[in-house]
């Protein structure tokens, strides 16, 4: 039992690090407090502007990645990849973490929708779409969930009409990391509402700049906007640009889901670290809030949940080190994180007292830590899998108990109840 | 990265699981739980002692098998998901620890194979009242290596040859001055008086001792220091027989609500139930992951062990306490029978959870531990 590095990921490391010294800014604390965005593009503070200079700099970093054959280590190299390991991919996030760089706006493209279009795009489209995503030139959205297929992906409604050689598509998407700045775009529609649910989608990518195609911004409680809700009129797109068959969309929408990205290299964002160091400096009513007998208490409930699964993690990583997959434990990690940080960041705030609820004290900087953990936290609950459907998850893939009972698998779509919303 | 046991080591653990599948099923408990004049299992702990388990972290010199603190872990875990109604844990996680580290060469050489072997059983004896133990509330007195004072709760005190008791060793309750005694269990100046436990299968009594004869053990007015790494090496170890007992709470709340129909349903198939049972999934994995990683600084004697065994131990005593106690409430009404076993795994999960200290107490061992960190670093 041990730490370390094989020989071979030693090697690796070094080299990563080689590449990050030369190439990036180091972070001078890597604990350095962080409430990332799970997955979504970076929140740019200061407006248009400001963003398009972050894209600028982001898309100048993924190029340099690129050249150096790190852009995308799990990818064969046929396509640009580096033909690496998943232990390989983790050791590159890991190491990446430590340095100001931003990738998030290319990892839908390179973790999900390029893997898919290996499987299911022709080898033109390959050599056409592939390289580019992994330089950062093109950057790609995923077009899955709509205002009533959210946790029910598969109840999606967006039309697909066949016109001849073309599709017609219409209707709304909701919740796309990215389509305001995103070129390209892979979509599921409903094909054939007479079929049943999971059989009557097709799944096709199109060019984010399609006549009918309007990407609008939707603010969260946080005030950030991360997330858009798409439209679709008349959205005219060429047969060739199918994913798979018509009417197995919902195959080909399985092949992308099943690369999300590993969870292991993940920043820990707000967690134990940020509120021990706070509760140094904040007074409560018997003296300063770290020598308060119930705050201990319940800071060494987060302290074991925040290294429970960082060792979770180190025994994911072993099994991928040794050419397993890893258990089921992966499953576990943000069912954990949301609700540690929510409960974190609360309980943060009232230890501040009355100064808990306003911004910009002597100490605005943690203040505003835990207020944002507060917002994000909520976010983070229900974005890529709610609490509810992790602990079905959980429950059937890891434990092996009954689906609950399905109306939905029985009958044509489009004679399902759909309710009001 | 390795941050797994050997094959070596999981050839162990299936041998183990084996081994208490077979001699340990749940009529070898209830004997045990249900039997008065039994304070655990003679023939089990025969069993486990010609198979060396008793030895497994006593070095060959003294009569053991001389393998490490992981393979200690491993059985550990298996102990734990069998409720061995034994004396295991106080004659080998406390008992021979304390010696093996402490004592001098004639204590190891005359007592270390006895345990090794079974033959002798050892406890150890610290609290004297209600509430957390510590140097200032404890009363016993050693004077000219007579022990005078009473201890309770005891665990496995009437099955123990040997105790290692705690006592000042004159009148100042300083606690520098607190040390340890070895004290033999066959002597006039020792009495014993029953307790009843909340789990029957892990004892415990009241000892009485007027002037009774000791030795000590280690150096004298360093038993707080002693008592508080053997407690973390212990903790380690209890947490491996915590996520055993969890582990198997789980398996048999899953297994009742696949089998057990409502509503025209398993009622396993119930939301409420799958989302109850994915939270005990969590705790445990939470719990199995903190317990690897003081296995970890347990074997290579680290300096992260304080921290280590604290959040090992405070992660297994949630995921035993929820997983039982979630356990009754899957299986309704016959949960709580005596018939069937939920509450054998419940009064388990409490007693392990304030064996060698209540929660309470080690969250904040581990807090404190963290502070100490943080300012050594």
């Amino acid at each position: 039992m041990d730490f370390n590095d094989t020989s071979k990921e030693a090697e690796f490391r070094q080299r990563v690090r080689d590449f990050l010294d030369q190439n990036a800014e180091k972070r001078v604390n890597s604990k350095q407090a962080e409430v990332s965005s799970a997955g979504a593009p970076e929140t740019v503070q200061g407006g248009a502007e400001a963003a398009k200079i972050a894209l600028n700099n982001a898309k100048e970093w993924q190029k340099k990645k690129a050249e150096a054959g790190f852009a995308a280590i799990l990818w064969p190299k046929e396509f640009g990849g580096y033909g690496g390991t998943p232990i390989e991919q983790v050791i590159y996030q890991q190491e990446e973490h430590n340095y100001f760089v931003h990738s998030g706006y290319f990892e839908i493209g390179i973790g999900m929708l390029g893997p898919t279009m290996m499987v299911w795009g022709k080898d033109e489209d390959k050599k056409r779409y592939l390289p580019k995503m992994i330089t950062g030139e093109e950057i790609w959205c995923q077009l899955f969930s709509e205002p009533s297929a959210g946790s029910d992906l598969a109840g999606i409604r967006m039309k697909a009409e066949k016109d001849g050689d073309e599709w017609v598509l219409n209707g709304q998407k909701v919740w796309t990391s990215g389509a305001h700045f995103a070129d390209y775009g892979m979509v599921v529609a409903r094909s054939d509402p007479s079929a049943l649910k999971h059989k009557g989608l097709t799944y096709f990518f199109l060019d984010m700049k399609t006549p009918g195609v309007e990407a609008k911004p939707i603010k969260q409680i946080s005030g950030s906007a991360n997330f858009n809700e798409v439209f679709f009129n008349d959205v005219r797109i060429p047969d060739s640009q199918r994913l798979g068959a018509e009417g197995d969309g919902w195959k080909v929408a399985l092949t992308t889901l099943m690369n999300e990205r590993l969870a292991v290299g993940d920043p820990p964002g707000l967690d134990f670290d940020q509120i021990f160091e706070a509760t140094k400096e904040i007074e409560v009513e018997d003296g300063l809030a770290i020598k308060n007998s119930e705050v201990r208490q319940k800071m060494a409930e987060w302290y074991v949940q925040s290294r429970g699964l960082q060792y979770t993690k180190y025994r994911s990583m072993t099994a991928l080190s040794k050419g397993q997959t890893p258990g089921p434990e992966l499953s576990i990690s943000k069912l954990v994180t949301a609700s540690k940080m929510q409960e974190v960041s609360s309980y943060a705030l009232d230890l501040m007292d009355m100064a808990g609820y306003v911004h910009h004290d002597k100490n605005p900087v943690m203040r505003n830590l835990f207020q944002n953990g507060y917002f994000f936290s909520a976010a983070m609950r229900i974005a890529g899998g709610t609490d509810e459907v992790l602990r079905n998850i959980i429950a059937e893939r890891v434990l092996g108990l009954p689906q609950d009972e399905r109306p939905d698998k029985k009958v044509p779509f489009n004679e399902l109840p759909s309710g009001k919303n | 990265m390795n941050f797994d046991f050997s094959d070596d080591q999981k050839l162990l653990r299936d041998q183990a699981r084996k081994f208490l599948t077979d001699k340990c099923d749940r009529s070898t408990v209830r004997t045990v739980l249900e039997d008065n004049s039994n304070y655990y299992s003679n023939d089990l702990w025969k069993s486990i002692s010609e198979m060396g388990w008793t030895g497994t972290a006593i070095p060959e010199e003294y009569g053991g098998l001389g393998l490490g603190m992981l393979e200690l872990c491993i059985i550990a875990e298996e102990l734990g998901r069998s409720l061995a109604p034994t004396p295991f844990s106080s004659s080998i996680y406390l008992f021979a620890e304390f010696i093996k580290l402490y004592g001098n060469e004639e204590q190891k050489t005359k007592i270390l194979p006895l345990i090794a072997s079974g033959e002798k059983i050892g406890t150890f004896a610290l609290s004297e009242t209600n509430g957390t133990p510590k140097p200032s509330n404890i009363s016993t007195e050693e004077n000219g290596l007579k022990l005078t004072g009473t201890k309770s709760p005891v665990s496995d005190g009437q099955s123990a040859d040997y105790i290692i008791v705690a006592a000042n060793s004159d009148s100042n309750k300083d606690p520098n001055s607190l040390s340890l005694y070895i004290i033999d269990k066959s002597q006039e100046g020792v009495e014993i008086s029953e307790l009843e436990t909340i789990d029957p299968t892990r004892p415990a009594c009241t000892i009485n001792l007027k002037a009774a004869d000791c030795e000590m053990l280690g150096e004298k007015g360093n038993g707080w220091n002693m008592i508080e790494n053997i407690f973390n090496r212990a903790a380690v170890l209890f947490s491996f027989e915590q996520v055993g007992g969890a582990q198997v709470s789980l398996d048999e709340a899953k297994k009742y609500s696949l089998e057990r129909f409502a509503f025209g349903r398993p009622i396993g198939s119930f939301q409420s139930l799958k989302h109850r049972m994915a939270d005990m999934y969590v705790k445990i994995e939470l719990a199995r992951s903190n317990a690897y990683y003081g296995a970890w600084a347990l074997s290579t004697d680290s300096a992260e062990l304080p921290v280590a065994a604290a959040g090992a131990r405070v992660s297994a005593s949630d995921a035993f306490n929820y997983s039982s106690q979630e356990n009754i409430q899957i299986h309704g009404g016959v949960g709580f029978t005596w018939e069937y076993d939920c509450h054998l795994f419940y009064r388990r999960s409490k007693l392990l959870s304030l064996n060698i200290g209540s929660q309470r107490q080690w969250k904040e061992n581990l807090i404190s531990n963290l502070e100490k960190r943080n300012i050594l670093q």
